[in-house]
């Protein structure tokens, strides 16, 4: 909710997966994203296997993978998995408009 | 002597919002929650602090419940709930309830269970603690919002 706000406030037109499952399930239906913010910690499907699942389905969009986990080894993971680049929570508008002025 | 009250209401929550930081309650967070408040979403706060609550309760629930466990030995499953406890607790600024969460982390990669136990005592202490003074900080806000509501009748002379 918070990280909806904060993308509500700089303008940009977001949507929200409770989980990696229903993530992967958007993509599905044919929607696409110039950015994904993929939490690492999710019910049912997490942010590594939701991660995974879309570049095998040939999603390009830009992910960005967000976490607790400052941890070189639990980082590093998460990138193998096929991220773009990782951001340790909490996120704050300063982290976010640097990721978004990376799109623009 | 308009506004006499919500200014001293003001005054207070300024005062325990200060002692909270102060206390490492509170992190700079709480203050990017604050910023994303406005008279389009003037409950923002509260109401992503009540769901962070309702979401706790069930984690530390979850928590607690697992490490009661007569053959307790699913760490994994332990480090998903706290992972989770984690994130929500620094997206919101709980900062002391984040450090807690660390120490808890640190005792579940060791298959710790007496050190979990403790963190878990620790950690139930501390959430109670901020929903307490959270909870305080909303009822001087509300109380502030009812008082800068009054107007006494202007005297026409």
């Amino acid at each position: 909710m918070i990280h909806q706000w904060m993308l509500n406030k700089v303008g940009v037109k977001n949507q929200a997966a409770e989980n990696g499952k229903e993530a992967v399930q958007i993509h599905c239906s044919g929607q696409g994203f110039d950015l994904i913010l993929m939490d690492k910690e999710m019910p049912l499907m997490n942010g590594i296997e939701a991660t995974k699942e879309l570049r095998s389905m040939g999603i390009c969009s830009k992910i960005v993978g967000v976490s607790s986990h400052s941890e070189e080894k639990q980082i590093q993971e998460f990138m193998e998995a096929g991220l773009d680049d990782y951001l340790v929570k909490p996120l704050n508008m300063a982290k976010l408009r640097s990721i978004l002025d990376n799109i623009m | 002597m308009l506004g006499l009250g919500a200014d001293l209401l003001w005054a207070d929550m300024n005062r325990l919002l200060a002692f909270l930081f102060h206390q490492g309650v509170l992190d700079e967070q709480f203050l990017q929650l604050q910023q994303l408040q406005d008279e389009t979403s003037p409950n923002f706060v509260s109401e992503v602090v009540n769901i962070y609550f309702h979401e706790s309760e069930k984690l530390l629930r979850n928590l607690r419940g697992l490490l009661m466990e007569r053959e307790f030995s699913d760490y994994k499953k332990m480090g998903i709930h706290l992972n989770q406890l984690m994130g929500s607790s620094s997206s919101i600024g709980a900062k002391r309830v984040t450090n807690v969460c660390l120490a808890f982390r640190a005792a579940t990669d060791h298959n710790n269970r007496s050190g979990c136990l403790r963190a878990l005592e620790m950690l139930e202490h501390e959430y109670c603690y901020l929903k307490n003074k959270l909870h305080e900080l909303f009822q001087i806000e509300q109380q502030r919002v009812l008082a800068a509501g009054v107007r006494y009748p202007v005297q026409n002379n």
